[in-house]
């Protein structure tokens, strides 16, 4: 194919072609690709939420208020109408007022569509340090009545506010996900690297120890690990030792995809040219087989990102992952185990609708990563 | 065939016992064990425990000695007579309380494997031959969402709508008057009016994946010339793809069953909690919280067993539909 296209249009691609570089080349393909496109820039708004989570955030993540146990979803209204039923702009959220619940004979509350609470951007708020080191006092949006309810996606069975837990949830879960990968990555190339370099004895020891923990249920697996960590470890032990939990099955298909690639490259000409020059292993391994196939590790890494999260997201929801001071997306599952609660305060679900995005986005991500860490092909 | 089955046998019986040393150091990891857990729960409670008969527990069963004695008195009891231990918890042999929930749990997963494999296929192949058709991008989305939508979500979700529209609360897998009677008629139709929702949850993940590798399968085979030929000699179009491509494009498919069962198991795990299902998943998370080793370690220890021989047996039907496996030795 791209012989022909060489011959239609030899002088304008020659030109082209010599000027591009190969991540130049890879932005290019991965362009084309629009569904890979569009979950790149929402993996980007997670990651950035992840980031200011502090900011963006209207309360933080354990503010409750037990006045307000499990108030229902405000929703944010832009559009209101005057006593002269002119339309105004300026976004608002409606207070709430309690009923008696007839049936169960306990307090709940419904949306007053009488009171309106408007919403401000940029309201201050107690000083706090943002991603822990940028010292603030303002947050993105908030109400400026003292005291007046805020719970844009409903509150909790403490009256904590779901969307703010769920943005401060987004920092664990996303970033566990990353280091939980980042390690994976690390045992995975050193490893798979080394099997399908040298080959021999190694290599099949490696290949049978990586199809004996694929052929296992990881969930057992995974909650017998977790069940063994010590109950007094703190959040932030508790935190990577499950990232190295996830790790331990997440390494073999990174090592997989690390070996195939060696395997495919070691029989190379250039490997072949170099090792004759005299080139050390670490040399060829480091300066001439990793930048050829350093896209497809990438891909492979991105695809491996949403394995981790939903792992995570199982583990806490079950009670063995994360613990209840740490807001992740999995422990934000946990209040919607039961089915009665989940019947009175569905909106419990939303972090679900969180991860279902991300993983989804993920997935596209690295297919279009994927797709594109081959600018030569097809 | 039988140097295929001998070294398959061979090689799972090694895997078998790398799962049983697994398992059982996975249950040594906690420190302390259970006896210290429990003297902790008596004295919390303030009240004494008899030295002698904790003396007695802890030599019974070996704790405190090295790891390599305690595995060999573990693993011999349970080659030699079958015998998991003791639940501390239930104060019961191992044996009695897990055969049972084991039972459901092979009974779940493989009906969840049939449904996947009935749904899936005519799926598959429909999304092949009429590629880009609606049909085929309702599958895509379908498999898109399978992909990424967790089960114990899917769980939650379908027990709240259950609750919302219906007003019945989707859980368990027996009425309480049919939970200990016999296998019957009535109790047959009882399971299944509850055990069509834990099918569905399960089924739903594996079945999105299988019809994205049916319709590849398929895609390829469908480009190949023997199909031309087939079909230029006149054979009816059903029969073109259903003899011979379908057949093909069936092989890989086979083979997904070992790393599709993995993940069943897993999978069945949560939803059994979440649907509170009497299965080996919801006593394995407790036996795990309260430091019951024995029957932690022989529900990890089967559910990882299982999880081989099925893909032992995955490997036998893969070798007799297709004979390039059975003689190509590997």
């Amino acid at each position: 194919m791209a012989i022909d296209a060489l011959t239609q249009q030899p002088a304008l691609l020659r030109v082209k072609r010599s000027r591009e570089s190969q991540s130049a080349l890879m932005w290019r393909r991965f362009r084309q690709h629009h569904l890979a496109v569009w979950s790149l820039w929402i993996v980007v708004a997670f990651y950035l939420v992840a980031l200011l989570a502090e900011f963006l955030a209207p309360l933080g993540p354990g503010d409750y208020n037990p006045r307000y146990t499990y108030a229902a979803p405000q929703g944010i209204h832009f559009f209101s109408t005057d006593e002269n039923g002119n339309w105004q702009f300026g976004p608002y959220v409606y207070g709430y007022k309690t009923e008696i619940d007839p049936v169960a004979l306990r307090r709940t509350f419904v949306i007053d569509e009488e009171v309106k609470i408007p919403i401000a951007f940029f309201v201050p708020s107690e000083p706090y340090r943002l991603a822990g080191f940028i010292p603030m006092s303002i947050k993105l949006f908030g109400v400026t009545e003292p005291r007046a309810p805020l719970y844009v996606l409903g509150a909790d069975r403490l009256g904590r506010d779901l969307l703010s837990r769920l943005i401060h949830g987004t920092r664990i879960s996303l970033s566990i996900g990353l280091v939980g990968v980042v390690m994976s990555l690390f045992f995975g190339v050193i490893i798979g690297g080394f099997s399908g370099y040298y080959g021999g004895w190694f290599d099949g020891a490696v290949q049978r120890v990586i199809e004996f923990i694929r052929s296992l249920p990881t969930i057992p697996l995974w909650l017998g690990l977790a069940a063994a960590l010590p109950r007094d470890w703190s959040s932030l032990q508790i935190y990577f030792a499950i990232t190295i939990i996830l790790s331990l099955v997440g390494w073999t298909e990174l090592a997989r995809v690390v070996r195939g690639r060696f395997l495919a490259l070691r029989t190379e000409d250039f490997v072949t040219a170099a090792q004759l020059d005299g080139a050390s292993d670490w040399r060829i391994i480091t300066k001439h087989m990793v930048p050829s196939f350093m896209s497809h590790i990438i891909a492979a890494a991105t695809l491996a990102v949403p394995g981790m999260i939903l792992a995570e997201t199982a583990l806490s929801f079950l009670g063995l992952g994360l613990q209840a001071p740490i807001v992740s997306w999995g422990t934000l599952m946990q209040e919607a185990q039961n089915i009665r609660t989940l019947a009175s305060a569905p909106w419990l679900l939303l972090p679900g609708v969180a991860v279902v995005v991300v993983i989804l986005a993920l997935n596209f991500l690295g297919d279009g990563l994927r797709d594109a860490a081959d600018p030569h092909g097809r | 065939m039988l140097r295929f089955l001998t070294g398959r046998l061979f090689s799972m019986v090694v895997t078998i016992w790398a799962v049983s040393f697994v398992a059982f150091a996975i249950i040594q990891l906690p420190p302390g064990d259970y006896l210290t857990t429990y003297l902790a729960t008596i004295s919390a409670q303030g009240e004494r425990a008899d030295p002698r008969a904790i003396e007695a527990l802890r030599q019974q069963y070996g704790l405190g000695q090295p790891y390599l004695v305690q595995y060999w008195k573990w693993i011999t009891g349970i080659v030699l007579h079958g015998d998991f231990g003791r639940s501390f918890e239930w104060n019961a042999p191992v044996t009695e309380l897990i055969w049972g929930r084991l039972g459901n749990s092979i009974l779940l997963e493989g009906l969840a494997v049939v449904v996947m494999w009935f749904v899936a296929l005519p799926i598959g192949v429909y999304a092949a031959v009429r590629k880009y058709s609606l049909g085929d991008y309702l599958a895509t989305i379908f498999g898109f969402l399978g992909l990424a939508v967790p089960n114990f979500l899917f769980a939650l979700v379908l027990m709240y709508l259950g609750y919302v529209w219906f007003g019945t609360t989707l859980g368990g897998l027996f009425s309480p008057e049919f939970e200990n009677a016999r296998w019957s008629l009535p109790r047959i139709w009882d399971f299944f009016s509850h055990a069509w929702a834990p099918i569905v949850v399960l089924a739903t993940a594996g079945t999105a994946q299988l019809i994205r590798i049916m319709r590849a399968n398929l895609l390829d085979e469908l480009k190949k010339p023997y199909v031309t030929t087939a079909r230029s000699k006149g054979l009816p179009e059903w029969k073109v793809i259903l003899k011979y491509p379908v057949r093909v494009a069936l092989n890989p498919l086979v083979s997904t069953i070992g790393w599709l069962l993995p993940t069943l198991v897993s999978s069945s795990v949560i939803v059994s909690v979440v649907m509170n299902l009497p299965t080996a998943g919801p006593m394995l998370l407790r036996s795990l919280t309260s430091q019951d080793m024995y029957l932690a370690g022989a529900i990890i220890m089967l559910l990882g067993v299982l999880t081989v021989i099925g893909t032992l047996i995955s490997d036998l039907i893969l070798a007799w539909i297709d004979p390039r496996i059975r003689y190509g030795g590997n």
